[in-house]
């Protein structure tokens, strides 16, 4: 479903990725972790086509992504969705609004259907009472779920989720988590989640790898990767002080 | 030493450069931008509402501050002829002056210069800050156009409304210019507005607006540019702001003046 081949990434030289292969079934939860700095948003860009690799190439349904015309791109992008790290809202619409923003603007339904969508979603996610609210208005966790609540009234094949559970509280974490499961179990939606939260990884995962100065250190079910005996693996499960891990 | 001086003239002409390439980069960017927002004009009636609320916040939010320019450019105007028409006795003449000036030059000068600062700022700062709180990706993942979602019902709006506050700057500009002639040049109401509606020439009433026009159109274009490619944070918002006016500011007067060159170069 979503293969990245030997992808190279540098920002003002400073090399993000260094020759990432990843390779992600339909329907798989993939999970990926790592310090903050190490390239994993960038990662989930170049799957969204947001950015283009210096060398490799990135897959998505077979077609490639990068550096492909923004008709292809658009048509890829028809079938997947990300929820970003901070809802990226659009500030002038209220919550409602923000989430039948794709639906209306694509004009894919009548308006009638566009509002039963809607309301499904925002009950989903528990933002019925939030809905005319502006999101200058809203909790930076209410901004995520509505985020969210956008992301699923298009019924994509593929959601990108940046630090889906970073600033919610545990309850509401566990709601996307769960979520998160449900998309894969009923719909068989394939995932790619961002997370430093790793009891949200263990949960939600199917394959978790972890992204160490641009290199994958490991890629593994979250049984083996909780074994592992990479110390470096070891020392950011555990968010242990002391250990090989080097704070950029 | 020898090295030394080598090394800073390699380093001079890397950054300048880097300069030029820079500058082809960016106007390009925006030639790009105002054929693409041309493309997306096919959808203008879809966006009225979008169009309404930005004519809403160009015409009627910049209003005050450009009421009180224009009326004292055009009472600068007035009392600066006034001082050297006095000396020939012919400071009736100032009302030809103050509406000749005001329709050609002034009136949509005025006008964008004020709308530059309010107006064009605005829209540098409101894209930039949705650039980097990730909203414009947000659009770019929904397969919705920045271009037509934002920036085509910003132009469009900026394009009608310029003109309208051009009219109203010279109206008003005109006014200003009567206040001083009577006042202080004891020249009537009567004859002041007789005298203006002598030199009120079609042509520099045509010639304006399409100035006006043109400019709302650069102004729009390079503002939306401006935000688009802001980067970095607040620090690149306040960038791509100021970045939008002084290249708006520029634009104005160097397009101004070949407009005026191609409509009025002959009658030299």
């Amino acid at each position: 479903m979503i293969k990245l081949r030997n992808i190279s990434k540098a920002f003002n030289g400073l090399t993000v990725l260094d020759d990432v292969s990843i390779s992600i079934e339909k329907g798989e939860t993939f999970v990926i972790i790592g310090q903050s700095g190490t390239g994993k948003t960038v990662t989930l860009r170049h799957i969204a086509g947001l950015i283009d690799p210096d060398e490799g190439e990135v897959l998505v349904d077979g077609m490639q992504m990068n550096d492909a015309p923004l008709r292809v791109k658009n048509r890829l992008r028809e079938k997947m969705g990300i929820v970003f790290q901070s809802g990226a809202l659009i500030n002038w619409m209220t919550v409602e609004e923000n989430v039948a923003l794709p639906l209306v603007e694509h004009r894919k339904y009548p308006r009638e259907k566009i509002a039963e969508i809607v309301e499904r979603n925002l009950k989903i996610l528990q933002l019925t009472e939030a809905r005319d609210k502006m999101p200058g208005d809203i909790s930076g966790g209410m901004k995520k779920r509505a985020g969210l609540a956008r992301v699923l009234v298009g019924n994509p094949d593929i959601i990108l989720y940046d630090e889906p559970t970073a600033g919610l509280d545990p309850v509401m974490s566990r709601v996307i988590d769960e979520l998160i499961r449900q998309m894969q179990r009923e719909f068989g939606v394939t995932s790619v989640v961002v997370t430093h939260d790793m009891r949200s990884a263990y949960y939600v995962a199917d394959r978790i790898a972890m992204l160490y100065r641009g290199e994958i250190i490991i890629c593994d079910t979250p049984e083996n990767v909780r074994n592992s005996e990479n110390r470096i693996v070891r020392q950011f499960i555990n968010g242990e002080l002391h250990g090989p891990i080097e704070m950029v | 030493m020898r090295k030394f001086l080598i090394q800073k003239t390699f380093g001079l002409i890397e950054r300048t450069g880097r300069l030029f390439l820079g500058l082809i980069y960016d106007a390009g960017f925006i030639v790009l931008l105002f054929f693409q927002t041309v493309f997306y004009s096919k959808n203008a009636f879809g966006k009225w509402r979008e169009i309404a609320k930005q004519m809403y916040v160009a015409g009627v939010k910049s209003f005050m501050v450009c009421s009180i320019v224009a009326l004292f450019t055009g009472m600068i105007l007035a009392l600066q002829a006034g001082i050297e028409f006095a000396a020939y006795q012919q400071e009736a003449m100032v009302g030809n002056l103050v509406i000749a000036t005001m329709t050609r030059e002034m009136g949509p000068f005025t006008a964008a210069m004020v709308l530059t600062a309010s107006v064009g700022s605005a829209m540098a700062a409101e894209l930039g800050t949705m650039k980097v709180s990730e909203e414009i990706d947000a659009l770019e993942m929904m397969a919705i156009s920045p271009v037509k979602f934002l920036v085509m019902p910003r132009v469009i709006a900026l394009s009608i409304i310029m003109p309208v506050v051009s009219v109203y700057t010279v109206a008003l500009g005109t006014l200003g210019g009567a206040i001083v002639a009577n006042n202080q040049l004891l020249v009537s109401y009567d004859l002041y507005y007789l005298h203006v509606l002598e030199s009120l020439q079609f042509k520099a009433t045509y010639v304006g607006l399409l100035k006006a026009y043109v400019f709302g159109i650069m102004i729009s274009c390079v503002s939306c540019a401006q935000g688009l490619k802001a980067k970095n944070g607040a620090i690149g918002v306040g960038q791509a702001t100021r970045s939008s006016v002084i290249i708006s500011f520029l634009l104005v007067l160097i397009v101004g003046y070949f407009i005026t060159s191609l409509f009025y170069g002959k009658a030299l």
